[in-house]
């Protein structure tokens, strides 16, 4: 997929209705899904009434990194960097380095391009206790290259000591904060914010650090897949499910280090074809990191394929647009299983 | 304190000086003329200003000493060595394998050695925070961050010195060697930094510049630093000489990173001993 030319002149009008918005904020939860407000910041200041240690810190974007929720229950703990990522990522280092537990937010995209040296280095070579929190992961804005963050696992992963997490909607948010912040060692984690949709509970789901999880079975399909892709990948198995075609879901917050026992397990069943479904360019990120697995341990899966987004920098434009044209909609992911079927 | 005994700031800029040519010697080769042209800077930091435990060196009531250039660490471990933070029969070790004295300075090889440095423009982001972590703790101890003109070319440092102001770390102390050289020349050329003392003024800080080869005037500015009360962040600009000490080499054109002839170690030691007290 290659982008339109800027001298390609576009129709005045469509046909149907056209999706006008291209925000920078948009939200995941299919209309009337149940979804709640800004469960980072709900608690993180929940866990901050009994943890003296916590302390937040955002490069102007508290409001926008559900941070500010954390600010105004607690804001003789909260740090305005201002527009300074690197300052933030050192100044996380330096509260670390004082025993505090610092919670740092910005965009993925400041984070892994503009802040890469400073987390390394300044945390990540220590393992310091820094835990970076970043909204508008892979495609979540239709704001373009500039602030989708299609890569940042892959910038991520080489990174020693460092914890990546991607969680797939607000029950496991809810649950990986307090998690993370007991886990000695700098932490990444993507961050859904807003309005985020709640997927899990009806499965019973328990967020554990480092643990992939079993979230349906199915004898024709395993789909091994993180963050909000789980929710999509769960809606495509129902649907593939009317077909008669059974879907399994292995769903893997914990991007590194990686429940290779739980990953082998499942993709070692013989006669399913194994798609790994990520919010994330193809390269360097789960489905990569699963292959390298795979062919490591000597597992043959029937098949393996990839539901990523593609080697490029992607379109600007309305996210339900954009998620359908790089095939991240539940109807896209389920029509990609049965043209490999 | 550490300022323990009698002995005068220049008889421990003296030793600074000689523990860094001895390092120097192991190698063959360093950033020696940084840590000749830093030991008076660094005489009067831990033994007039700093409060610290040789035999503690993580004691919670310390002040911190942030070496954001990891590249000068030969001249911190001469200091660390003249502190008794460290032993001085490492200083054969420096830069050998398995040693505690590698040749960049890193926080998690070396007592009293406080963050890794040697990618530029970390430690005043890094100051910050610890300044910050140390006012909510109500500590009463200092961070001093020790920069280099060079330096000053990374923009974090400049973002650090516009967060420093905005939150008054009236507990922080930036310490600025100006010795106008870096890797590609002369400082001034390669990232043209001046005016100084107007740029750190305008971003909110109380600043001092002074001779820092002359240790009267170091402990002067650092007094004032240290005792100000105003809730702003300080910082002492030092002009040193790059090799201060050592004449022949203080003559060389390029000494960003000296390479020394093994004969010429002795005539080193030799000079700084005919220049003391001159």
């Amino acid at each position: 997929m290659t982008r339109l030319s800027k001298y390609t002149p576009r129709p005045k009008t469509g046909n149907g209705p056209r999706a006008t918005t291209s925000a920078m904020i948009a939200s995941l939860a299919p209309e009337g899904h149940p979804a709640r407000p800004a469960p980072f910041g709900h608690a993180l200041a929940e866990l901050a009434h009994s943890r003296a240690d916590i302390v937040g810190l955002t490069a102007d974007l508290g409001n926008y990194t559900d941070l500010h929720v954390f600010a105004v229950a607690h804001p003789d703990r909260f740090y305005q960097m201002g527009m300074a990522e690197q300052v933030l990522m050192g100044a996380a280092a330096g509260l670390a380095r004082e025993g505090f537990t610092p919670f740092a937010t910005t965009y993925a995209v400041f984070a892994s391009r503009r802040a890469y040296d400073f987390i390394c280095m300044a945390i990540a070579e220590e393992s310091l206790n820094v835990k970076i929190v970043c909204a508008l992961p892979g495609l979540t804005t239709g704001y373009g290259p500039s602030h989708q963050a299609t890569e940042d696992i892959a910038i991520f992963r080489g990174m020693p000591n460092l914890t990546i997490i991607d969680p797939c909607d607000a029950t496991e948010i809810e649950q990986a904060v307090p998690a993370i912040a007991d886990h000695p060692g700098p932490v990444y984690m993507r961050l859904l914010r807003g309005n985020v949709p709640v997927v899990l509970e009806e499965y019973g789901y328990r967020f554990e650090l480092g643990k992939a999880k079993l979230l349906r079975d199915g004898a024709d399909v395993l789909f091994v897949s993180s963050g909000f892709m789980t929710m999509r990948v769960l809606e495509a198995a129902k649907m593939l499910a009317a077909d008669g075609i059974g879907a399994a879901v292995l769903h893997v917050s914990t991007i590194k280090p990686l429940d290779e026992a739980a990953i082998l397990g499942e993709a070692g069943k013989p006669g399913r074809l194994v798609v790994v479904a990520e919010n994330h360019s193809i390269v360097g990120g789960l489905g990569e990191a699963i292959a390298g697995l795979l062919l490591r341990a000597g597992v043959r899966p029937a098949a393996f394929r990839q539901i990523a987004l593609p080697d490029e920098f992607l379109d600007a434009g309305a996210l339900p647009t954009l998620h359908e044209r790089y095939g991240l909609s539940s109807e896209a992911v389920a029509r990609s299983v049965k043209g490999w079927l | 304190m550490a300022n323990r005994s009698n002995v005068s700031l220049a008889d421990r800029a003296y030793n600074i000086r000689r523990n860094a040519l001895r390092m120097g010697q192991v190698q063959g080769q360093g950033y020696i003329a940084q840590a000749l042209g830093i030991a008076d800077v660094l005489a009067v930091s831990y033994f007039h200003a700093l409060t610290y435990r040789p035999d503690d060196p993580e004691w919670e009531g310390r002040d911190r000493f942030l070496l954001s250039i990891g590249h000068y660490a030969i001249a911190l471990y001469a200091a660390l060595v003249e502190a008794g933070i460290l032993p001085e029969d490492e200083i054969d070790t420096y830069g050998t394998d398995d040693s505690r004295l590698p040749m960049s300075g890193m926080a998690a090889y070396t007592p009293g050695m406080e963050i890794t440095g040697g990618s530029l423009g970390h430690g005043l982001p890094i100051a910050i925070g610890m300044a910050l972590g140390l006012r909510r703790k109500a500590s009463g101890a200092f961070v001093y961050n020790l920069l280099s003109d060079g330096e000053l070319g990374e923009g974090s440092t400049w973002e650090a010195a516009m967060a420093a102001s905005r939150f008054g770390l009236s507990n922080l102390i930036a310490i600025v060697d100006v010795n106008d050289m870096q890797a590609d020349g002369p400082a001034t050329k390669v990232s043209g930094f001046e005016p100084l003392e107007d740029k750190w003024r305008a971003f909110g800080w109380q600043c001092w510049r002074v001779n820092g080869n002359d240790i009267d005037a170091l402990v002067a500015a650092f007094d004032a630093a240290r005792g100000s009360r105003a809730a702003q962040p300080r910082v002492v600009i030092c002009d040193t000489r790059m090799a201060k000490g050592v004449p022949f080499l203080e003559a060389r054109e390029r000494n960003h990173f000296l390479r020394v002839e093994p004969e010429e170690w002795e005539l080193a030691l030799q000079a700084l001993d005919a220049g003391r007290g001159a």
